[in-house]
């Protein structure tokens, strides 16, 4: 049942401002798992969003669609499927649930990041509530917008360390006419030397995958460019149409074994390769390290960033950046929420916990 | 001037000089007069300094010496901003980024150019046209503009509809803060770790600190083009057509619309062919693999054919596709030859408001007994009513700029905002006040302040104090309109 909870939201942040008390922001705690091996844990009290739910306004020739944080991925996408639209950064729904205000505090976008942009690319506007409980609009619902900092793109990846999101305005784009993949019998270094050509070239190409020596290419746009493109780039095989949702979604089982890590590197790099499920053309890779130190400092050589894909991976300010990029972020968060009333584990305080 | 300020002043003066080389530190009146205004050209003020840096490391000096002594900074790309974002002081140094101007890379592999603040918008993408690529943003000044100032003002143009503004198009900066830290935001990848420092660096104004380098996104060149023109004898329907195209799925390269006046003026000024009858065009540019272009060209034009257009061409090569162009991107100075002064606006509002805004900003010129011109990104909503005026004439200022705050004030209540791609500078201090309540500003300078406690860089622009707002809102309320006490009255 949609909603309106915002007044009581705020009241709670309030509460704990006074009491001197923090709390953990949960959606559908589907991402759970991201955060809650930080030292979280249960004695922090949590404060879900999930019945401040509800799409406040969506015109379709708007391209935009505004929804409170609690509202389900899935009711939104209904929505917007009957309009022929989507959301074009795919965030994922880890075990089929997700909410917006959770898809873009987590800042994780799907297999079409680089050339359909990310999460905090469609954010145009939010109201979110500050540590003081005050509720506050930033951005909007245009395209253009440079009225101020840009404190909605902000939020996109903050774990909710800067307010607690009410709702948010976010683009949409209409789907693609017609949607094909294609797949090659190829190992990693020449599904990266095809992806590297294929990067200067205008195809209409939406995501790639390599896997276990197939590499899967997704094509959208106009039923003839798509038809074009087919025969100009060939390929061997046919595709399981679910594959990029169970790929978005981590559904496919080279993600069910432990000691996955993430990582993000120029998508040209040359490694890591053995052993690594390949998407964004090689920006975003995905495999299991035997050394985590050695594989840090792998990809800090090759101008990249990863780490475990497991309960630490929500410490935004906290572990593995440079001591400057720390203390400047610690500084926001304190101009947001001077208490630490939100998920203070996620931003330990600065000399605090070390890791 | 007290003596203590002119032996801080003298000091400041030679500490620079110490690490800047000759002709890099400017203080004579005349010279430093070249760097009074920026492309808002209604608002002067001498700088006491200019400095110009060759190198980070001088940019660092230079920081390190004016919060040493407290001297606000005002950074500066090419001076071609619209809102007075480079403003100087009289008691502040200008920082010009403009003798950094090398192309430190371009990695072909990854489809980035890694690129100093100096360096022209068109620069990089003529350094990259002969691999196919380019850099997509193009704001109208990109002959001149350079990317650290796009930085600043997260810059659009033309083609943004479909490609996005600067924010969506660069990958990483080194930022220095005015404590001198130098963040390294983003890079050659897709996303970081931490807050997104490099989407709140983008559009801050130069609030936060000094960019010294930028990570660039290159995009494969499209490899056809179509430009299609439409005329209307209304503009009602010409403003639901927008919203129409846009809603039957169709994203064009750019969608442009010219009304009546702006359409004549432009025909007289260059001859491109405009049907001067017509109360407005819409110019539409489609881009991408020739299969896709001419499949989206049926269907724009049989959008356009069911919202009313009298008349629909279509240039396919690029010498006609330039002349449709022509017209539009002369439109500035076209007007600007049929009435001695104008000012232009920058908000934007929902597509689907476009009619109502456009029929509502003609009521209101009338009511001020002013003509206004309207040339603008039509796609994305972005308003730029050019209101025209002589302020030679008695009165026709105030009555141009109280026509200003009007609009403004109506891109803000059908739910856009007071700029689009200008930014706030010092112009729109006080539509700010309109467009955002005293909470959200006070946390705007909480931001601030985490990144300039000193609150010594740039100070002043972009974001107003509560006391300004608050004296408005009083004002506001008596006076029933938006007074604009930053534009000299000249």
């Amino acid at each position: 049942m949609d909603g309106d909870r915002a007044e009581a939201l705020c009241a709670a942040v309030r509460r704990c401002g006074e009491q001197g008390t923090s709390l953990r922001i949960v959606g559908s705690d589907s991402k759970a798992f991201l955060t809650d091996g930080d030292g979280g844990g249960p004695e922090t009290p949590a404060l879900s969003t999930a019945d401040h739910s509800g799409v406040l306004d969506y015109r379709p020739e708007e391209l935009v669609i505004t929804a409170r944080s609690g509202t389900r991925l899935e009711d939104l996408e209904r929505q917007l499927t009957e309009a022929d639209q989507e959301l074009a950064f795919e965030p994922p729904r880890f075990h089929r649930g997700g909410t917006l205000g959770g898809a873009v505090a987590c800042g994780l976008s799907g297999p079409g990041r680089p050339w359909r942009g990310s999460v905090r690319d469609a954010v145009l506007g939010v109201e979110l509530c500050n540590g003081h409980g005050e509720r506050l609009r930033f951005g909007g619902q245009v395209m253009k917008n440079v009225a101020g900092y840009d404190v909605s793109r902000l939020q996109a990846g903050a774990f909710g360390t800067l307010g607690l999101l009410l709702a948010i305005s976010v683009k949409v784009l209409p789907r693609p006419a017609a949607v094909r993949t294609l797949t090659f019998s190829t190992n990693p270094g020449q599904a990266l030397e095809l992806c590297r050509g294929w990067a200067a070239r205008p195809h209409p190409i939406t995501a790639t995958c390599y896997l276990d020596g197939v590499l899967h290419v997704r094509l959208a746009g106009a039923e003839a460019a798509v038809r074009a493109a087919a025969r100009a780039l060939g390929g061997d095989g046919a595709q399981d149409p679910d594959f990029w949702d169970d790929l978005r979604d981590h559904r496919l089982t080279f993600f069910a074994q432990p000691g996955l890590w993430r990582a993000s590197l120029p998508p040209a790099a040359e490694r890591p390769l053995n052993g690594c499920l390949i998407s964004w053309a090689g920006g975003e890779r995905w495999w299991r390290p035997d050394d985590g130190d050695a594989a840090r400092g792998l990809l800090a050589a090759l101008g990249g960033h990863g780490r475990p894909w497991d309960g630490s991976f929500g410490s935004r300010t906290g572990p593995h950046l440079p001591a400057v990029e720390q203390r400047y972020g610690q500084r926001l968060r304190l101009a947001f929420d001077p208490h630490r009333v939100f998920n203070p584990e996620l931003a330990p305080a600065e000399g605090g916990r070390a890791d | 001037m007290t003596d203590d300020t002119a032996t801080r002043r003298n000091r400041v003066e030679s500490l620079l000089r110490e690490v800047l080389p000759d002709g890099s530190l400017i203080t004579e009146p005349r010279a430093r007069r070249i760097f009074e205004t920026d492309g808002l050209t209604a608002i002067r003020e001498v700088p006491w300094l200019v400095a110009l840096p060759e190198t980070e490391a001088q940019v660092l000096a230079v920081l390190r010496i004016c919060r040493d002594h407290e001297v606000p900074v005002v950074p500066r790309g090419a001076g071609t901003g619209l809102s007075g974002g480079a403003r100087p002081r009289a008691d502040g140094v200008v920082l010009g980024l403009s003798k950094l101007t090398a192309i430190l890379e371009v990695d072909l592999p990854n489809c980035v150019a890694r690129v100093q603040p100096g360096v022209r918008n068109l620069a990089i993408s003529e350094a990259v046209a002969e691999h196919g690529l380019y850099y997509a943003p193009d704001p109208s000044s990109q002959i001149a503009c350079s990317i650290g100032g796009n930085v600043a003002e997260n810059s659009g143009g033309v083609h943004c509809l479909k490609y996005g503004l600067t924010v969506h198009n660069v990958l990483g900066v080194r930022l220095i803060t005015f404590e001198g830290d130098v963040l390294e935001l983003g890079g050659k990848t897709f996303d970081a770790p931490g807050y997104d420092l490099l989407a709140l660096t983008m559009g801050s104004e130069g609030m936060l600190g000094v960019v010294t380098e930028v990570t660039v996104r290159l995009l494969p060149a499209p490899p056809e083009k179509r430009v299609l023109l439409a005329a209307f004898a209304e503009l009602a329907p010409a403003a639901e057509a927008v919203g129409a195209v846009i809603a039957a799925g169709l994203i064009p390269a750019g969608l442009e619309m010219m009304d009546g006046p702006a359409i004549r003026a432009a025909e007289a000024f260059v001859h491109a062919g405009y049907p001067v009858d017509a109360e407005a065009i819409l110019l539409c540019e489609l881009d991408g693999v020739a299969a896709e272009v001419d499949a989206d060209l049926v269907r724009v034009r049989r959008v356009l054919q069911a919202h009313g257009a009298s008349e629909i061409r279509v240039a396919v090569t690029p010498e006609d596709q330039a002349r449709l162009w022509l017209g539009r991107k002369s439109a500035f100075p076209a007007v600007g030859r049929i009435a001695p002064d104008s000012y232009c606006m920058d908000g934007t509002v929902p597509r689907a408001r476009l009619a109502d805004v456009l029929v509502r900003i003609g009521e209101l010129a009338a009511e001020h007994e002013l003509a206004v011109a309207n040339v603008f990104h039509a796609g994305d909503g972005n308003l730029h009513p050019l209101i025209l005026y002589d302020a030679n004439v008695p009165g026709e200022l105030g009555r141009a700029e109280a026509l200003g705050g009007r609009i403004l004030e109506l891109c803000v209540a059908v739910g856009g905002t007071v700029t689009g791609e200008h930014g706030v500078g010092v112009e729109k201090l006080d539509q700010m006040c309109v467009q955002f309540d005293a909470p959200a500003l006070a946390q705007m300078h909480r931001l601030k302040a985490a990144f300039d406690p000193a609150g010594l860089m740039n100070p002043g622009k972009a974001v107003p104090s509560l006391g300004r707002c608050a004296e408005l809102g009083g004002m506001h309320v008596h006076g029933g309109r938006l007074p604009f006490p930053n534009l000299p009255r000249f």
